[in-house]
């Protein structure tokens, strides 16, 4: 994994977007996100059109770093989970791979003790996932075997972002 | 950190406005969203104290379009200006790709400029980046008062590697799009060349 850059391939992208939907029906939770720690939003599944998942990435990672931050003043490694508990909707927040944000919204129709079961199981079927991006990464493969896109990238291809 | 997701065939780049306390990084950020079509922005978060100043950051998604057949997003970021925010502002530089600096042309502020500067040195340093290769833009705002200091004069003072600079008045929005795309097409470039 290089500091400059995180890539998902088409393959492991399914595989999280999976594992997510199984983690949302198993923990019957209303929407999960998988986050990047820098505030990208990486994946969803469930009812996540009633969230605006930018600005849950964004206030999460920030929420995250700040515990982060918290942690080291009283020289804990990190806060692995996080537990927000509202009125109707609870957020569970827990960290993946040491590099992701998971997120699982629930209510009433779940419970804390379910959710941090299922997600148990969902961390570990998506540690593996990030073990194959970092192979892919190291090896400079990528899935469709296709070149970078990035490489060609002209300075009218920039200009034109801009031209509006 | 770029975030680049083949699947979704998007790229997600995250730049920062820093500077000193009360120098207009909120300002940019506000001008930017009321000037952008609403199908192009997101939700403009901005976690302030009472009395407006920022606490943690601004925050603004911008969709620039297509490059390549991929959709290219900046997340615009602003730091706390204020000197004792300096752990919160360490934690908003994790991942940056791009820096805007937004320096304040009062001749009061020049030594806060400065301090800022520094400090955002030593924080890149403390996430792995170094400024010497960071995507970044120079802005001298708050031209519109009377006494700024002159801009060469602040050239030599806060010119970092012969960055790009630009002269803004951030509430009139004078500068605010060419310091944005100066960094952001350093940042294409630099995805480019890696």
């Amino acid at each position: 994994m290089s500091l400059a850059r995180m890539e998902v391939y088409e393959q492991e992208f399914r595989n999280l977007e999976d594992s997510l939907r199984r983690l949302r029906l198993d923990a019957n939770a209303k929407a999960v996100f998988l986050i990047d720690r820098n505030g990208q939003h990486i994946a969803a599944a469930g009812d996540t059109d009633q969230f605006d998942s930018t600005s849950l990435a964004s206030l999460t990672a920030g929420n995250v770093a700040a515990t982060d931050g918290l942690a080291k003043l009283i020289g804990e490694r990190e806060f692995s989970v996080l537990f927000h508990e509202g009125q109707r909707d609870h957020i569970h927040i827990s960290i993946v791979a040491r590099r992701a944000i998971l997120l699982v919204i629930f209510d009433e129709r779940s419970s804390l003790g379910l959710v941090r079961l299922r997600v148990k199981r969902a961390s570990t079927e998506m540690d593996r996932v990030f073990e194959q991006m970092d192979q892919k990464a190291e090896m400079g493969v990528q899935g469709e075997a296709e070149p970078s896109p990035f490489s060609e990238i002209t300075d009218e291809d920039i200009d034109a972002l801009f031209s509006e | 950190m770029t975030f680049i997701n083949y699947a979704a065939r998007e790229i997600n780049c995250k730049i920062v406005y820093y500077g000193p306390g009360l120098g207009g990084k909120t300002t940019n950020l506000q001008y930017i969203y009321n000037k952008t079509a609403p199908e192009r922005k997101g939700k403009m978060i901005s976690l302030a104290t009472e009395a407006d100043r920022t606490l943690f950051f601004d925050f603004l998604p911008l969709d620039l379009g297509t490059i390549r057949g991929f959709n290219t997003r900046f997340h615009l970021y602003t730091v706390p200006g204020q000197v004792f925010y300096d752990a919160s502002r360490k934690l908003i530089l994790k991942g940056v790709d791009g820096v805007v600096f937004v320096a304040d042309s009062q001749p009061e502020r020049m030594e806060a400029n400065v301090e800022s500067i520094r400090n955002l040195e030593l924080n890149l340093r403390d996430h792995g980046f170094d400024l010497v290769t960071m995507p970044l833009a120079l802005q001298f705002n708050k031209r519109d008062i009377s006494g700024a200091v002159p801009s060469d004069e602040m050239y030599r003072m806060l010119n970092y590697k012969r960055e790009p600079t630009f002269e803004a008045v951030a509430t009139d929005g004078l500068g605010v799009f060419d310091t944005l795309k100066s960094v952001a097409k350093q940042v294409l470039v630099e995805l480019r060349r890696k």
